[in-house]
């Protein structure tokens, strides 16, 4: 197969030949095209989603009178249902999507495995296991509880990386110990939970599965100032994290300073997963699942931040309606992600191991 | 253009935890020319490489590229002027070649800029060089070795340095496809004047294909100079331990090393 290209002697030319420049351009537009396409169709999914979760529910609201209430006017009937329950429910699935997409796909650039998912590495577990102390133990409400998220979930990151490093970092490695973290994380949240007072019950609850039952403003404002404060940080690094894919040694050579990007793609991702999670709970699987879909839908090239986040928002808004209204009984959001992405992880591992290859 | 710029290694010791892998060399690359490093397995010529490159930092001594201490200098001002091909870089999945290419293009970039037509034409004059421009949209999963090897010099070449460093650029690649990367890195020096410093295995090919040869032994500098005067029986047997004979390589004239071995030794005691 190697032989089927012609032997090289040219020299390297200065000035490439004219049809070469625009091989390159025409591929690399192509590539850019599909890429656009990809973000403006799940862009216009996203919205028609949102639309149809404000309108539909046990009661039908015309486009008219959702438009209304959500221009802050007062309609009867309509700005209860509409304005209090469904518009914070769809607002709080749309952003902690976002995060869940963007924090797990930066992980899984970064670490370059798709098992290397903040939900699967032990950093969902741990924000959950903090929240849920904070609430149960500590009686913490709203931020005391994201801040606690945070600290925690960062502190597993922190953790699962030195636990992983030996002369650098293997994502094989990475990803066997955060599973270890992850299961004694929960287990925790589990007996925490056993321990909890009845009132306590029902809110700390959330954190098991993920849900976004009585979804109020205080939960969504700290997630909606998180994204506009930590998405930007993380796009403006694309490039580097597209770069770092190349391997430390090759990222360091084309002038990327590894060990900072690192650190600041960590925080910022780990950021991101922290404040969805203290939201909504750890909504299972949709930092994972988002990343991998948004490559099968972009192909090769580019970066795959915006894809993945908008993936990620979609997931858990579509999710999230068909928990409510698709079936019998009510199904919390993580429930409904949990069963669509427990195959994948499946399948995921069994390819691994099919290739040959040890994660 | 490209004389104009100097690498040279002062005092430099280098080492991992507890151990010391090269001990205060000196050494000056020469501009414009091509270097190989030779030396056994494990005598420090990839640690020196990952030195020379910023890698890695040292223990004593420093790294001077146009009398600037590589270390503290600003990452992508170096990543401008010196590139490098790691031993065993690796390629993510599905990624197309001309992408990959691109990726050279990082330190010419700044945080959000757009590609430019300087990018597209770096890219498309390092594929034109390596014989990749056909490959340009596949992806770099579907290459066999020999092609992806060329994908990787391409990448390096996209990034335009002047200073070119290769940690073992033809490990893994046939015969066919070693002369093939030997030859492009050559033209590469004639065409544009690139400083080439390599790391290489095979003596023979190293002393065919370059200006100036650096002898490791146990992390020291052994000899260096003109292949003719440094591929020597004595060389041989300081840095490999084999005794050896060099003729004349009827192909370039060049010194050829014949490795003696306890068998097969049918020439006559000397």
């Amino acid at each position: 197969m190697s032989g089927s290209v012609t032997k090289t002697t040219q020299t390297p030319p200065a000035v490439p030949a004219a049809g070469a420049v625009d091989t390159v351009s025409r591929g690399r537009h192509r590539r850019g095209r599909r890429r656009l396409a990809v973000v403006v169709v799940l862009s216009v999914l996203i919205v028609a989603a949102f639309a149809v979760t404000l309108m539909f529910g046990r009661t039908f609201h015309p486009p008219a009178d959702v438009v209304r209430v959500v221009l802050g006017q007062d309609v009867p009937g309509a700005s209860f249902t509409v304005g209090r329950l469904r518009l914070p429910r769809a607002a709080l699935a749309v952003v902690a999507g976002l995060c869940f997409g963007l924090g797990g796909v930066t992980f899984q650039t970064m670490l370059r495995n798709p098992l290397a998912s903040p939900d699967i590495i032990g950093i969902s577990a741990g924000a959950g296991a903090a929240a849920t102390f904070a609430i149960v133990v500590l009686s913490l409400e709203g931020a005391g509880v994201s801040v606690f998220a945070i600290v925690v979930g960062l502190a597993v990151a922190v953790l699962v990386y030195l636990l992983a490093y030996r002369n650098g970092v293997s994502g094989g490695r990475l990803v066997l110990i955060g599973i270890g973290i992850a299961a004694m994380l929960e287990s925790v949240t589990a007996h925490i939970l056993d321990r909890a007072a009845e009132w306590d019950l029902q809110e700390a609850l959330r954190w098991l599965t993920g849900s976004l039952n009585g979804t109020t403003w205080d939960e969504v404002v700290p997630v909606v100032i998180a994204v506009a404060v930590l998405a930007p940080v993380l796009l403006s690094r694309a490039g580097d994290l597209e770069t770092l894919r190349l391997g430390d040694d090759t990222a360091s050579a084309l002038g990327v300073r590894v060990d900072r990007t690192r650190l600041v793609l960590i925080v910022t991702a780990v950021g991101l997963i922290a404040f969805a999670t203290a939201a909504a709970g750890p909504i299972a699987f949709v930092a994972f699942l988002s990343g991998p879909i948004a490559a099968r839908l972009v192909g090769p090239g580019g970066s795959l931040l915006v894809p993945a986040a908008l993936v990620g928002a979609l997931l858990v808004l579509v999710a999230d309606f068909a928990g409510q209204f698709l079936f019998g009984v009510r199904y919390p959001v993580g429930v409904v992600t949990g069963v669509l992405g427990a195959p994948y992880l499946v399948y995921l591992i069994v390819r691994t191991h099919r290739a040959g290859g040890s994660l | 253009m490209t004389t104009a710029h100097s690498l040279l290694v002062e005092g430099l010791t280098l080492g991992y935890q507890d151990r010391v892998v090269i001990e205060s060399l000196d050494l000056t690359v020469p501009p414009g020319r091509i270097t190989a490093i030779v030396g056994a397995n494990a005598c420090g010529k990839s640690t020196l490489l990952r030195a020379m490159s910023r890698l890695l930092s040292p223990r004593a001594g420093h790294v001077l590229l146009d009398g600037k201490r590589v270390h503290r200098m600003p990452s992508k001002e170096v990543a401008r002027t010196l590139g490098l091909l790691p031993q065993s870089p690796i390629a993510p999945e599905g990624i197309a070649v001309s992408d990959l290419v691109g990726r050279g293009r990082h330190p010419h970039q700044g945080r959000f800029a757009r590609w430019s037509r300087e990018d597209d034409e770096a890219v498309a004059a390092a594929l034109e060089a390596t014989g990749t421009l056909e490959l340009a949209d596949r992806s770099v999963d579907e290459l066999s070795g020999g092609q992806r090897q060329r994908v990787w010099i391409a990448m390096a070449l996209a990034q335009r340095t002047d200073l070119l460093l290769l940690d073992e650029p033809t490990t893994f690649l046939d015969v066919s496809h070693q002369v093939e990367v030997l030859d492009l890195l050559t033209d590469l020096n004639r065409t544009l004047g690139t400083t080439i410093v390599m790391v290489l295995h095979d003596l023979n090919l190293a002393a065919r294909y370059a200006d100036h040869l650096i002898a490791l032994a146990d992390g020291r500098l052994h000899a260096e100079g003109d292949p003719a005067r440094v591929l020597t029986p004595e060389t041989v047997e300081a840095v490999f331990g084999l005794r050896s004979r060099i003729i004349t390589d009827p192909v370039s004239g060049r010194p050829l090393m014949l490795p003696i071995g306890r068998h097969h030794d049918t020439a006559p005691a000397a």
